[in-house]
């Protein structure tokens, strides 16, 4: 096949074969670039599937260093990385995993002065961060610079996916869904409330599942709608998300027009 | 009427750890005014002075968000089911 090498015409046999999929959709993932922000429970199932899926740039953003309570749940990481930075032990990972892929390491906490910087020549990006300020952060940068965002998030034994796409008119954007964050210190974090570790598994695969699909142009997506993953009472519920015409970010009066900081609520 | 309203797990401590409670009431405010009848922190959990629900906070009336309904006034029927669903950032 033209534009493969033999290898990797063997590495990505069982998609070029899929009519969906194809040589045209291998060679979108191949050139596809994903920022996958927060290298913890939901960024290592998510890009170790885009790495193996053969996204052709991939960056991991974080700025922590591996803890052994990660380990539990983060399994782009072993044993032997911890007190290594995340990015650095994620992008060692994916490279053994597939050579095909740039990993772009990007060792910093993102916030409002280095947002559309570190976003800039990404073609999607992935939500697995682990607190409110990153979250609406993502979500206001990718609105403004017209970026696909691929939430995901998990309490205890749920989760939650949607898929934020400002390039359709339709979509809504998390400032739909939830407006404001919650005060200070009145929601616990997973450190305090704990997470089932396989959960991330869960919603971070259904999040590389979206990333794969859209950069394909497959199917159908999760614009407009949140899955609700309840792993204990293993249930998948879909509710709707509309757009709604008052959101401060993507109303029809904005009140955001560059990316804030929120200080600190929660971890 | 009597519908059940499910209860997210960050907001079990406040109902003595039940999923799921049934309550009475023919909107959503009168469910949640008979949920916080019996559990008293459930109501400033979900709602603030204003009576109005959080902005971090989502309710869905048979898996439609009652905002794009009538909000807090939005009636529910015998056998409808109330979710409540709060932002969570864990990842």
């Amino acid at each position: 096949m033209r534009d493969f090498t033999e290898e990797q015409v063997h590495r990505y046999a069982r998609h070029i074969i899929l009519p969906e999929v194809g040589g045209a959709g291998q060679r979108k993932l191949l050139d596809a670039s994903v920022l996958v922000v927060g290298v913890g429970g939901l960024g290592s199932p998510a890009a170790l599937y885009l790495a193996a899926a053969g996204v052709g740039t991939i960056g991991l953003a974080d700025h922590d260093a591996v803890d052994i309570t990660n380990l539990q749940r983060q399994i782009l990481h072993t044993t032997s990385d911890v007190g290594r930075q995340k990015a650095a032990s994620g992008a060692e990972t994916i490279e053994a995993i597939n050579p095909d892929v740039n990993v772009v390491v990007i060792d910093e906490r993102i916030d409002a002065s280095n947002a559309f910087r570190i976003l800039d020549g990404f073609d999607v990006v992935v939500d697995g961060s682990d607190n409110f300020p990153t979250r609406y952060l993502l979500n206001d940068a990718c609105y403004l610079l017209g970026k696909p965002l691929v939430s995901g998030a998990i309490f205890r034994f749920e989760g939650q996916v949607t898929v934020f796409d400002p390039r359709r008119e339709d979509s809504p954007c998390y400032r739909c869904l939830f407006r404001s964050p919650p005060a200070a210190g009145s929601v616990p974090n997973c450190e305090q409330a704990g997470v089932f570790g396989v959960l991330a598994g869960t919603i971070g695969t259904i999040q590389a599942t979206e990333v794969i699909k859209l950069v394909c142009g497959i199917g159908e997506g999760l614009v407009g709608a949140l899955l609700l993953y309840d792993a204990l009472e293993t249930r998948f519920t879909r509710v709707r998300v509309a757009r709604d015409d008052s959101c401060p970010l993507c109303g029809s009066s904005p009140e955001i027009t560059e990316p804030i900081d929120y200080q600190e609520f929660c971890g | 009427m009597s519908v059940e309203v499910k209860i997210p797990t960050v907001l079990r401590k406040h109902t003595d750890g039940e999923a799921s409670v049934t309550a009475s009431g023919g909107t959503i405010r009168e469910l949640f005014d008979d949920v916080a009848g019996r559990f008293p922190e459930f109501r400033e959990k979900v709602m603030g002075d204003d009576g109005e629900l959080h902005r971090f906070i989502n309710v869905y009336a048979n898996d439609e968000d009652v905002r794009y309904l009538q909000g807090m006034d939005t009636a529910v029927a015998d056998g409808d089911v109330v979710a409540i669903l709060p932002a969570v950032a864990g990842g």
